[in-house]
């Protein structure tokens, strides 16, 4: 990379402009209260003067000389007619006032106090290296409470703050009445004038940077244009910035007081003004101070005054400083293709034409990109721009000779060339929650307009295609591209830092089709075999195990999948589909629970979601990924993936409103279960009515009622879906996918074909409504299950209108609890990232923050990476013993296997 | 066939591995375990322990890591999910006890006073056998007042009295003579006069000594009501639980961790409290750190969600490592922050910069956000590495020619 070296900043110390200060960083004093000319030219001494910087493309600083990209603005001064305060200092004023003599100026407190405090303060300051600030608190709280000063014995009046920016003295006369004098700005200053740096040091101040009575101001800075640029409007009309305005208000008074002070104007008037003018010094500072009205532009809409430009989330801190925008990205619509490697993302050559990446020419690569040069910026891999080594920039699209241009190619020259197949770029989908949310990917270019990208990958992007939009970013140097290649490619994400097992995994239709491909009765004739094998991108067609009825080779499914497992892959687990796994048959499993692989080959079990999804620990793919690493593990994933999507395009998958059908007389035993169940309700209704119904511990009576009957009508559910269930086909696809784990689970199913149950608002069943009853044609005080929101009808057979209400009334309970919980979640993961963020490993093994303070003496207890721990254990110790002692998974759970 | 390795000879080599400190005990521990009935020959084991010694140092974290970052998603990402679960579950009868998004909240927040706090109350050894000693153990730790053992607090105007009719059931029940409840009222309001009502039974007839004001009878007897009988302050129920080894341990509503501990009957080495601010009181900053991790990998685990525990001991180790349990937010860590930057980033932004001004602050710009402000690179991952060596172009080229 360049040689050139740069300035880096080591440190930023804040501190107070004091008046002179303000004065010689000053371009031009600003006296005009206008802006521009009739004919449009900046008046002098204006708050446009052009001596202040320049914002018109074209034009010319008047002191700098520069044009608008490499002038930086310069600031003006207002000179005040009288001192004003600065509101954002109020409540340091306020402390300061109290704390100090109003005679001698000297801080309330005995000598002995201050050399003690101080004492403590140096120790503290030593060993910290910073000042103690609760110490001063309690500096500034003792102070106050003094009656006379220890020095020149002066009573000390107390002092009130009046609403934004007043402050009274309040005196005690001798006959005892009160009388109250006001502190002007002036007399504050004088005030604070007196008090010594050592003093300054007891009350948190550090008078080398920051004297007190610089709160007290006298000279105004303006900001130059480029802070508070104008905007003309397409109509001509030019909009000046709320600053401007500001300013424009603030010279303006102090004009007038300036005029009526020097004409003897009545002491009332001038008061006015005084305070006038620190009403709008002080909402130029914060237009949001409590107690004073905000000032308003014309519209009747609130300044946005400095505070609010630097506040709040589009504030500069968060919008601008932390979060900056940037180029070389691109954003659209994102569209699955299953056909893609994990690690690639299509882009579309619309978007490839226009973002770039830098490429240096030497004088090995220079042929090559000559020939790049001569495409131009229009045909697709080409070029869009030279820099030349003098920095000089040159735009192909108005070259007129791309030969001459190809020709003047030297090394040394950078060219910016289309992106094209191979690139690694950052691509990312809000909100970012972690940190797969950006990973790299290998640019493959496609034609259309959305970004494509590859099934697996959606699950660590939270991404589905119902319209998704995603973002793309072309790193520019050589570092950064070998960054992100090797850190952030996505197969070095596959397991993810959460829990370390795979984030990345087959989801949705693969699931599916991984079931039917690896079910015992997948027989494959030997077109359909090599169609798989081709599509997973492999040469050569296993041997086939079976035999069809004519004699013909035949492949059964799992042999196909064996083909994809590394030749060395021993491994045993159980599926979703197994249910009793203390009475395991493991390979005579009739179901299939039991996945056996040996030696690379399955031998027995289906292939589900706990086999190979995506988050899912402890899986087949997970074994896969800790004993062969990453590259063998996205082979797979790519592989499975395209061997699967041909396998279920082959068969062909599909369900309709038949697969949830059950049989009449199902529909009347699910009658009967919710009948009898009704019948219990009431009859426990009964014995509340009666009082003879026992009350469980730590409930009243109602209490038990309630959670009874809800516990009779959800077993009353479960038993209904249950015996629905009982009815459906087991090759029904919907149960298929609820079993496998690859969409839907039994609840769904039940709630589709028997029953849809009781409906819930805060856990309870519904009880809101109108008095005593939930819909006006309920009987009051009825208790029944109807009344509350019990659903006997299924999706299938249709909710009736009462049914329809209730459940319409839980499910928007969801929706709100989505929303509100979403917020929440959100500002307390902002919490923890912002608190957390500085903190990182080192090299001794100790974690610790941005100052170097420990944290953690060794990490996590044992030093690990979760990402690249074994589901949060630092090694699998009986996974290495079986290994190298070769005992076979089964024969290790099992030794009467065989 | 080469010769297998005795009990002993596996258990020395073991023990050398442990001395070498090369990998953490606890997978010491777990090999162990795994080998024991195993027949293993020499060269077996040592290839396992390489594996596992390679293995071990595979998985090790690079220096520079984001650990802080990579934590605070770990636990905030699952927050999300969180949400979406609306599932209320009706168990048997249990107490209410924050949980999911909202605990997690409130344990990050380090409330002061958490919403629902329950202690688990360990029994010592002859109070954990039988039901009878525990249940007097639940009276003595269960806050009573005369309130709850009264069938009606009456006060009538024409004789000045208040009268407590007691539930006769509900002393059996909290084990009270109303004799004592007598006693206490009497301890706390000497201007009365207390006694039991001669002619019926459970009645308690309190006469002030002084002719009060019309008003303040019935003033006195909403005091009375709240006078504390038995128990300690904010525990409102104890419930008697059994184990399935047949013990019996208590569960409270409510916690008051350091009063709990001075019961006579309570084994003060196993209780615990889900108030992590007293924990801190009562054992220290360590336990309580212990209880942070306990507490945030309760509320994952009820979720379902998997959060390794690392990244939960991270957090809670930047809650206490100063000693007292800080925030996550403005009051605690990120407002602890010492630079400006960071801490105007985060929140009330102005505030600490009108601060940094008059106490001409200086920011150093070690952290994450000063860097990303001033466009500098950050001191995390590749970008820890201070010593760079600037490679020349031309002079690389011209070598090669020769």
């Amino acid at each position: 990379m360049s040689s050139e070296s740069y300035k880096s900043i080591s440190g930023i110390r804040f501190g107070l402009l004091d008046p002179d200060t303000i004065r010689k960083l000053s371009v031009e004093r600003i006296i005009t209260p206008d802006t521009y000319d009739a004919d449009g030219t900046p008046i002098t001494s204006g708050l446009m003067d052009g001596l202040l910087g320049t914002i018109d493309p074209g034009q010319r600083c008047k002191t700098c000389g520069a044009r608008v990209g490499g002038c930086p603005g310069h600031f003006g001064h207002i000179e005040l007619s009288r001192p004003v305060i600065h509101v954002g200092f109020n409540k340091l004023l306020y402390k300061v006032l109290r704390a100090t003599c109003r005679s001698c100026h000297r801080v309330l407190l005995d000598p002995e106090e201050i050399t003690e405090i101080s004492g403590k303060m140096d120790e503290y300051e030593e060993q910290w290296g910073l000042p103690d600030y609760d110490l001063v608190e309690e500096i500034l709280k003792k102070a106050a409470k003094r009656n006379a000063c220890p020095y020149c014995s002066e009573p000390q009046n107390k002092i009130r703050l009046e609403k934004p920016t007043t402050y009274f003295e309040e005196i005690e006369t001798e006959t005892g009445q009160k009388q109250t004098n006001k502190l002007s700005p002036l007399d504050i200053h004088s005030w604070f004038k007196d008090i010594s740096n050592e003093d300054c040091r007891l009350l948190g101040i550090k008078p080398s940077v920051a004297r007190p009575e610089w709160t007290i101001l006298w000279v105004l800075p303006v900001p130059p244009v480029s802070v508070r640029p104008s905007i003309t409007l397409e109509n001509g009309i030019r909009s000046e910035d709320d600053l401007t305005h500001k300013l424009v208000d603030i010279i303006r008074i102090n004009q007038r007081l300036l005029e009526n002070r020097e004409a003897g104007a009545p002491q009332l008037i001038v008061e006015d003004l005084w305070e006038l003018l620190q009403y709008h010094v002080s909402t130029y500072f914060d237009n949001e101070i409590s107690g004073i009205p905000p000032a308003r532009h014309r519209s009747g809409r609130a300044l946005r005054t400095i505070t609010q430009r630097l506040k709040g989330k589009e504030g500069r801190f968060r919008a601008n400083l932390s979060g900056k925008r940037v180029d070389f990205s691109a954003r659209t619509v994102i569209s699955p293709d299953p056909l893609l490697s994990i690690n690639e993302v299509g882009v579309p050559k619309d978007i490839a034409e226009i973002l770039t990446v830098p490429e240096r020419i030497t004088e090995w690569n220079i042929e090559e990109m000559k020939e790049l040069v001569m495409k131009g910026p229009r045909t697709f891999p080409g070029v869009n721009y030279i820099i030349r080594p003098d920095g000089r920039r040159v735009d192909l699209r108005y070259a007129r000779n791309l030969q001459a241009v190809a020709d003047s190619l030297q090394p040394e020259f950078i060219i910016e060339r289309h992106l094209r197949n191979g690139d690694v770029v950052l691509f990312n989908r809000q909100p970012s929650l972690h940190r797969m949310s950006i990973m790299a990917h290998e640019v493959k270019v496609v034609p259309y307009k959305t970004f494509r990208l590859t099934l697996p990958v959606c699950r660590p992007y939270n991404a589905d295609f119902d319209g998704d939009e995603m973002n793309l970013h072309v790193p520019q140097s050589e570092e950064a591209q070998a960054e992100a290649r090797i850190l952030m490619r996505v197969q070095e994400q596959i397991s993810t830092p959460r829990y370390g097992g795979p984030i990345i995994g087959a989801i949705q239709d693969f699931i599916t089709s991984g079931y039917y491909l690896t079910r015992k009765d997948a027989k494959y004739s030997k077109s359909e075999a090599a169609q798989l094998i081709t599509a997973a991108g492999l040469e050569e067609l296993p041997k086939p195990d079976l035999k069809g009825d004519n004699g013909e080779p035949l492949w059964s499914g799992k042999t196909l999948f064996s083909a994809l497992l590394p030749d060395t892959f021993n491994f045993t687990m159980y599926n979703n589909l197994c249910e009793k796994r203390e009475t395991c048959k493991k390979v005579k499993c009739e179901i299939e629970g039991y996945i056996l692989i040996r030696d690379g080959v399955l031998v027995s079990g289906i292939i589900d979601k706990k086999a190979f999804g995506a988050e899912v620990p402890d899986s087949v793919l997970h074994r896969i990924l800790k004993e062969y690493g990453a590259d063998v593990t996205r082979g797979f994933l790519d592989s499975v993936t395209r061997m699967l999507i041909t396998n279920i395009t082959l068969r062909g998958f599909s369900l309709s409103g038949s697969d949830i059908n059950i049989p009449k007389e199902a529909d009347k035993k699910i009658a009967e279960i919710l009948g009898k169940a009704k019948k219990d309700v009431q009859n426990i209704i009964k014995k509340y009515g009666d009082g003879t119904l026992e009350r469980q511990a730590g409930r009243t009576e109602e209490e038990t009622l309630e959670a009874r009957i809800m516990e009779i009508l959800a077993k009353a559910r479960t038993d209904a879906s249950d015996v629905g269930a009982s009815y459906l086909d087991p090759e029904n696809e919907a149960l298929i996918m609820a079993k496998t784990g690859a969409r839907g689970n039994m609840l769904n199913l039940g709630q589709m074909s028997s029953c849809v149950g009781q409906q819930a608002v805060r856990g309870q069943r519904i009880q809101r409504g109108y008095r005593d009853r939930v819909l006006p044609f309920f009987k009051r005080g009825d208790l029944s299950a109807e009344a509350h929101g019990f659903v006997d009808s299924s999706f299938r057979s249709g909710l009736n209108p009462v049914e329809f209400f209730m459940h319409a009334a839980g499910g928007r309970e969801g929706l709100v609890d989505t929303a509100v919980r979403t917020s929440q979640s959100g500002y307390m993961q902002r919490r923890l990232v912002n608190a957390l963020q500085d903190i990182s490993s080192s090299y001794d093994k100790t974690v610790r923050n941005a100052t170097g303070e420990i944290v953690q003496f060794l990490y996590g207890e044992d030093n690990v990476d979760p990402a690249k721990s074994d589901h949060g254990k630092a090694v699998n110790v009986s996974i290495i013993v079986n290994k190298i002692l070769e005992t076979h998974p089964e024969e290790a759970d099992n030794e009467e296997e065989d | 066939m080469a010769q297998i390795l005795d009990k002993d000879q596996i258990e020395n080599r073991l023990n050398v591995l442990l001395k070498k400190k090369l990998v953490p005990d606890s997978i010491v521990e777990e090999l162990r375990d795994e080998l024991k009935g195993r027949r293993i020959r020499k060269d077996q084991l040592e290839e396992i322990i390489t594996e596992i010694v390679n293995s071990y140092e595979l998985a090790q974290i690079d220096p520079g890591s984001a650990v802080g970052t990579v934590a605070a998603q770990s636990i905030g990402e699952p927050g999300t999910q969180m949400t979406l679960q609306t599932f209320h579950y009706s168990g048997v009868a249990e107490m209410s006890v924050l949980r999911g998004l909202p605990r997690l909240i409130e344990i990050l927040d380090a409330r002061k006073n958490p919403s629902t706090p329950t202690m688990l109350i360990y029994l010592d050894q002859n109070a954990e056998k039988e039901e009878e000693l525990a249940k007097q153990v639940s009276r003595r730790i269960e806050l009573t007042t005369v309130n709850k053992v009264a069938q009606s607090v009456i006060h009538s105007f024409s004789e000045g009295t208040i009268k407590i009719k007691l539930d006769e059931t509900l002393l059996k029940d909290k084990g009270i003579e109303p004799q004592t409840v007598v006693k206490k009222i009497q301890l706390r309001r000497k201007e009365c006069k207390v006694e039991i009502d001669p002619e019926e039974v459970n009645v308690i007839i309190i006469s002030p000594l002084k002719e009060l004001k019309f008003s303040d009878l019935p003033k006195l007897a909403e005091k009375i009501r709240e006078i504390t009988i038995k128990g300690i302050k904010n525990v409102s129920r104890v419930v008697v639980m059994k184990n399935r080894e047949g013990k019996y341990f208590l569960q409270s509503e409510g916690s008051n961790f350091s009063e709990l501990l001075r019961i006579p009957g309570v084994d003060p080495t196993r209780c615990y409290t889900t108030d992590i601010t007293q924990i801190a009181e009562t054992l220290g900053i360590e336990a309580s750190r212990n209880a942070l991790v306990k507490e945030s990998l309760s509320v994952m685990k009820e979720q379902g969600l998997d959060v390794d525990k690392r990244h939960v001991m991270l957090v809670s180790d930047l809650m206490t490592h100063t000693g007292e349990i800080l925030q996550i937010g403005r009051h605690g860590v990120s407002g602890k922050k010492s630079s400006v930057f960071a801490r105007a980033a985060f929140e009330v932004t102005v505030k600490h910069l009108l601060d940094a001004a008059i106490r001409g602050e200086y920011d150093p710009l070690e952290g994450i956000t000063e860097n990303v402000i001033v466009g500098q690179t950050i001191a995390l991952g590749t970008g820890i590495v201070d010593l760079t060596m600037s490679a020349n172009y031309r002079e690389f080229s011209e070598e090669k020619k020769d």
